[in-house]
């Protein structure tokens, strides 16, 4: 790493689309509602009052349904896109006030971008594209080359070098895209629902090659979703978009349990809870004396995974343990089955 | 109810009295900067001397082989080459060799201008729209203008010769190339462009790097029919002194000499195919990338 993952803090960011939108900011805080604003005005409200802090390091997923704007907001970060009023706070600097020059240094050097339909420039090989970012910083060709050619063997693409995009799957093209962003070794990934044109099963494989690689870069990264089992494997913290508004921001299990409102509700009505709730939420204190059973499991751990060990023991209820070995609590498989199962769970933790 | 079957007009000593005063303000435009504005085009005369030069005084198999290594290196295709080089052979035998040799240096320099002032218009052009919009009505001008009218101002101007026949070719066959470099820019997908934006391309590079390489086969298309109109305007520009195989076309017309003027005239053609051959061939080799599509 040759910088440190930075945080990335969004304040008060507005968007709105138009010939004139800085116009209608005034009115917009003062509550004008998008639908108004479009009949009346004819500007577009994109984004309202963003606030958000993106910690260092940590995948931070925004969702939401297309019309969102969260393709918007991923893009007012590299300021692909002028805010109409706001800050965008990345290592002490507000990307909004930065000058051309100062613009595209930033861009060459803190960010790097995956796009959903790649992006990926369809007159150069696979080579040339994963080099394109350290050739527009005017690298040489020699440290071009080695780095280049590590990520293309990281992303799995070996091989392939001197293809040309069409003639790879929609799956190794994104590799592509990726090989790209990585090196570019920035320090902040913008991922533009990345994986979304993928088959299902592509897709997950790419998780894992993200996650796996995350393990090793630690970058901070902003990953665009609208699935929302992509955002609950991927994401450190999800952010949550509707109209251009943020709804509501906190880990997998924070929106799983407790969603702000019924549309939040909605989108996660069918997800597969007993992958995302821990079971810390629906423990209870520990029986005193002598252990329930012989297996236990350690805080932190899903329900699926604790119902996986009580399966395959004979106990009907298994004792969560701390860090430091110590007893914390204790869940009856009842407790798991039913949390796994009812909707309109209440944390009892 | 005159007025309703013979069209109001204004009245003749007025129309004339414009018209005159329109022609003496460009004869005395032309008698003040005349000598400075053909001083001006005094390189252009070089260049077009050295061209011709070059192509009549080399050894003819020189020639030959120099095209057919071009067109070689263009197309890749040895039907190309063949064709090629059987073209300018029938043309050698029937006693055109000289002629030919002259029509082709000059489309040569009047594609090599054209493309010095159409390319950088073009991107221009695909830069800005009120550029663009200012000068998609001129490039309408020139092509419907009929050519022989705008021969007379450069004729009263620089008189009859190599250059005047050069300008009014250039006027005639620019504007395709300018508009399909501005769309082929344009074309360029704006994922792509959106994507060498965010890795921090400065606008230089994005044209260097993205823009001009996704509009070259779209450019070359562009040149390709500069070539083709250059060559069309070949018997045109004879009339005011241009060598070449216009020459022997114009007197053939004016002494109905059928046989001249089609042997001529087939040479031209020719030539026309053997451009347009190689040039095509050229522009599908730089889409090379999209041709094996994966699916």
């Amino acid at each position: 790493m040759t910088d440190q993952a930075p945080d990335i803090e969004i304040r008060s960011l507005f968007k709105i689309f138009g010939a004139d939108g800085a116009a209608y900011v005034e009115a917009v805080k003062q509550g004008m509602s998008k639908k108004e604003l479009n009949a009346r005005h004819r500007h577009v409200l994109g984004l309202r009052d963003i606030n958000l802090t993106m910690h260092g390091g940590c995948i931070q997923v925004i969702m939401g349904l297309s019309g969102s704007g969260k393709s918007t907001l991923i893009r007012h970060i590299n300021r692909l896109i002028e805010p109409t009023a706001g800050e965008v706070v990345i290592a002490g600097t507000d990307v909004v006030k930065m000058t051309q020059k100062e613009l595209l240094n930033f861009r060459r050097y803190k960010t790097a971008m995956v796009f959903q339909k790649f992006g990926l420039l369809p007159h150069r090989t696979v080579f040339e594209n994963t080099v394109y970012g350290l050739e527009v910083r005017g690298l040489s060709a020699r440290e071009q080359r080695d780095t280049a050619m590590r990520w293309i063997e990281r992303v799995g693409l070996k091989g392939f070098e001197s293809k040309y995009p069409n003639q790879l799957s929609g799956g190794m093209q994104q590799r592509v895209g990726l090989a790209r962003a990585l090196a570019t070794d920035a320090p902040i990934l913008l991922m533009d629902e990345a994986f979304s044109a993928l088959d299902p099963l592509i897709r997950m494989d790419m998780q894992t090659v993200l996650l796996d690689i995350q393990k090793d870069v630690g970058k901070t990264i902003v990953f665009i979703t609208h699935d929302l089992d992509e955002a609950l494997r991927l994401g450190d913290s999800i952010a949550i978009l509707r109209d251009g508004e943020m709804i509501q921001v906190g880990t997998a299990q924070d929106i799983v349990l407790n969603p702000a409102d019924d549309y939040v509700a909605n989108f996660v009505r069918h997800v597969n809870r007993g992958k995302v709730i821990h079971v810390d939420s629906i423990m209870v204190p520990p029986f005193p004396g002598t252990p329930s059973s012989g297996s236990t499991v350690s805080l932190g751990t899903t329900l699926e995974d604790a119902a996986e060990v009580l399966a395959r023991g004979d106990a009907d209820g298994i004792d969560v343990m701390d860090p430091s070995g110590e007893r914390v609590g204790h869940v009856a498989l009842r407790q798991i089955v039913s949390a796994m199962v009812t909707p309109h769970f209440e944390a009892s933790a | 109810m005159d007025w309703f079957y013979s069209f109001p007009h204004m009245n003749d000593g007025s129309l004339s009295a414009l018209r005159n005063a329109i022609d003496d303000g460009f004869r005395g435009l032309t008698r003040s900067y005349g000598d400075a504005i053909e001083g001006l085009f005094q390189p252009l005369q070089a260049f077009l001397i050295w061209a011709e030069r070059l192509l009549t005084g080399t050894p003819w198999p020189v020639v030959l082989l120099v095209i057919a290594g071009l067109a070689w290196l263009a197309s890749r295709s040895w039907p190309i080459v063949l064709g090629a080089v059987a073209t300018l052979l029938i043309i050698g035998w029937f006693d055109m060799w000289t002629d030919t040799m002259r029509t082709i240096s000059m489309i040569f320099v009047c594609t090599v201008i054209a493309v010095v002032i159409g390319l950088p218009l073009g991107i221009l052009m695909a830069r800005s729209d009120r550029l663009s919009r200012i000068i998609t009505p001129v490039l309408d001008v020139m092509q419907t203008m009929p050519s022989f009218v705008y021969l007379i101002p450069v004729v009263m101007l620089l008189g009859i010769g190599r250059v005047p026949g050069v300008i009014a070719v250039v006027i005639y066959a620019l504007p395709p190339i300018i508009r399909l470099t501005n769309l082929g820019i344009r074309q360029v997908d704006r994922e792509t462009l959106e994507a060498a934006r965010a890795f921090g391309s400065s606008s230089w590079q994005l044209l260097k790097k993205v823009q001009l390489p996704l509009a070259l086969p779209t450019i070359m298309a562009g040149m390709n029919q500069t070539i083709m109109m250059a060559l069309a305007m070949v018997v045109i520009a004879s009339m005011i002194g241009v060598q070449g195989l216009g020459q022997p076309v114009l007197r053939a017309i004016n002494n109905q000499y059928f046989t001249l003027g089609l042997f001529n005239g087939l040479a031209i053609v020719g030539i026309a195919i053997m451009f347009d051959r190689v040039t095509q061939a050229y522009g599908r080799r730089l889409q090379k990338h999209q041709e094996a599509m994966h699916d």
